[in-house]
């Protein structure tokens, strides 16, 4: 069991001092392996920031990024990074992009490509591997991007919003993937993402972050996902009343303007 | 409208239907090597047609049929005691050497520039006072500190490529993708690691490029490498004809210094989407 914790942290682009360019305002959040915590918020309020944070890409102003106990100095294999636009290497195909993080261990390529090919069908992909990266649609991208994540066996799985450039339907799919993905490797998932009911779908834990600058505005528990990875479909989770009042909370929780005006 | 279609129209609401646009037709390429073509025919029939009535003289101009029977001829007899092989080889022996030469020092400086605030504050100002300059300029000055030998030539057409190549590499490399340098990063790249195997990578297009602009300079700056002490080359056949006024020679050597160019461009162009087909997709 290992925990990635942001303590107190606050970032801003300013210089030392000044009060302006604070994009993050002493925000706390704990990702435990087997947690699947997603982080939603309006636009500028520092969602990717905090995920740039926690992977190391950033450096906080004030507070502290850590891995059980130990400070986060920069990137590493034990948090892997999704990104939005997939970020996969061109100049390879589909199996050696997944093959990437092994090939920097010094795996040799005979024993790579047998554990590449055996992480693309786990993400639906089987048969694919000597695709080069133009040939596969967004979706499939986005899969190829996700295994590439998980060959490093991460005890962190860092997604800052994988399925926002998907359309409706392979995003449904991906959430899906995303669930049985998390199940079977057992990391810890930050989800960076702007969709309510998605967050609501997956995580066990919805933060929800107020804008300028960015702070925890509430937190929830939620344990959809849960249900179904235990067999209930997902159409049935998300017109489920109870899930129904999740959302329509959390959707007063990021835009209490609207409810203001309604009231 | 079918029966099973349902409206969720809210009242005003317009139906956003309207028919797709036609695929556009597959003709604008085809149009541009006939235009082409036919340019080519019409310039080839004013100049048969200007040597036949002797518009000008054959000693300027000479007829095409003049000039074909000169370049056989160049071919099996050749001219200034080598044959057109023999020179096209001297010159295309240069012009490779100085290529080797100039991505040997080009592309680590061109990593030096994009990579370090230190190796551009160095190396930029010298890179930015040598592209500008025309390879006549620097051609005294070489003679007169490394003398009139094969290393001389070699390296006058080199002054004239590094630039290009410095210029696109550091280009191709300052354009690396950011969030592909996170992901390897995350992934557990060191920094040694991240150059090998995304920067370097990542920047091979833009050396390609820098490469075929460099070939096309170095090309061009052959005439001058073989002004001075070549017994053999293209730029030196040309000159040497025309001091005795061998027009149809000067013209034979200017169509195949051009044809080789084109060529040396298609292979390039050849070896880009052999080796770099991703970099005009993503």
């Amino acid at each position: 069991m290992s925990t990635l914790r942001l303590d107190t942290v606050s970032l801003s682009y300013a210089p030392v001092g000044a009060d302006d360019g604070l994009v993050l305002d002493r925000v706390d959040l704990a990702v435990r392996t087997r947690d699947f915590v997603a982080v939603i918020g309006r636009s500028g309020s520092g969602k990717t920031s905090l995920l740039n944070l926690a992977a190391g890409f950033l450096q906080p102003t004030a507070g502290s990024v850590s891995v059980d106990g130990k400070p986060v100095a920069g990137p590493g294999a034990d948090r892997a990074v999704v990104f939005q636009d997939d970020a996969l290497f061109p100049w390879l195909s589909a199996r050696e992009n997944v093959a990437f993080a092994l090939r920097l261990k010094g795996t040799g390529p005979a024993e790579r490509a047998r554990r590449a090919d055996a992480l693309l069908e786990r993400v639906g992909l089987a048969g694919a591997g000597d695709k080069a990266v133009w040939e596969l649609s967004g979706g499939m991208r986005q899969r190829v991007g996700i295994a590439r994540a998980i060959a490093a066996e991460p005890r962190f799985l860092l997604m800052d919003e994988p399925l926002g450039a998907l359309d409706a339907m392979t995003r449904e799919r991906m959430q899906e993937l995303l669930l049985t993905v998390w199940r079977d490797t057992g990391a810890g998932v930050l989800l960076i993402t702007h969709g309510i009911e998605e967050a609501l779908f997956l995580a066990t834990r919805v933060v929800v972050l107020a804008p300028g600058p960015g702070r925890v505005e509430a937190v929830i528990e939620a344990g959809f996902g849960r249900q179904f990875l235990s067999g209930r479909p997902a159409r049935e989770i998300k017109a489920d009343p109870a899930f129904v009042a999740a959302r329509e909370r959390l959707r007063d929780l990021i835009d209490p303007l609207e409810t203001k005006a309604a009231a | 409208m079918s029966a099973a279609t349902e409206s969720f129209l809210a009242p005003g609401d317009k139906a956003a239907t309207s028919a797709p646009p036609p695929p556009p037709r597959p003709r604008g390429r085809r149009v541009g090597l006939i235009a082409s073509l036919v340019t080519l025919g019409l310039l080839l029939a004013a100049w048969s047609l200007a040597a036949w009535q002797a518009w000008v003289s054959p000693l300027f101009l000479p007829s095409p049929i003049a000039v074909a029977r000169a370049a056989a001829g160049l071919v099996t007899d050749g001219f200034a005691d080598a044959t057109l092989l023999q020179h096209f080889t001297a010159s295309l022996g240069r012009v490779f050497g100085a290529l080797a030469a100039s991505l040997v020092v080009g592309v680590p400086v061109g990593f030096a520039i994009a990579t370090s605030r230190i190796g551009r504050g160095i190396l930029d100002p010298i890179v930015e006072f040598l592209r500008p300059l025309p390879p006549l300029a620097y051609l005294p000055l070489v003679i007169i500190w490394f003398g009139i030998g094969e290393g001389s030539k070699v390296l006058v057409i080199a002054l004239a490529m590094v630039p290009p190549t410095v210029i696109s590499t550091a280009a191709g490399v300052r354009a690396v993708s950011e969030d592909r340098i996170r992901a390897a990063r995350s992934l557990g790249a060191t920094g040694s690691q991240v150059l090998r195997f995304v920067v370097l990578p990542s920047a091979l297009p833009a050396v390609l490029t820098g490469t075929r602009i460099a070939l096309g300079t170095g090309w061009s700056t052959l005439v001058a490498a073989e002004l001075v002490a070549a017994t053999r080359g293209l730029g030196f056949m040309i000159q040497s004809a025309a001091q005795f006024l061998v027009t149809d020679v000067v013209i034979v050597g200017i169509l195949v210094i051009a044809s080789v160019a084109f060529f040396l461009e298609s292979v390039i162009r050849f070896l880009e989407r052999r080796f770099v087909p991703w970099s005009s997709r993503l």
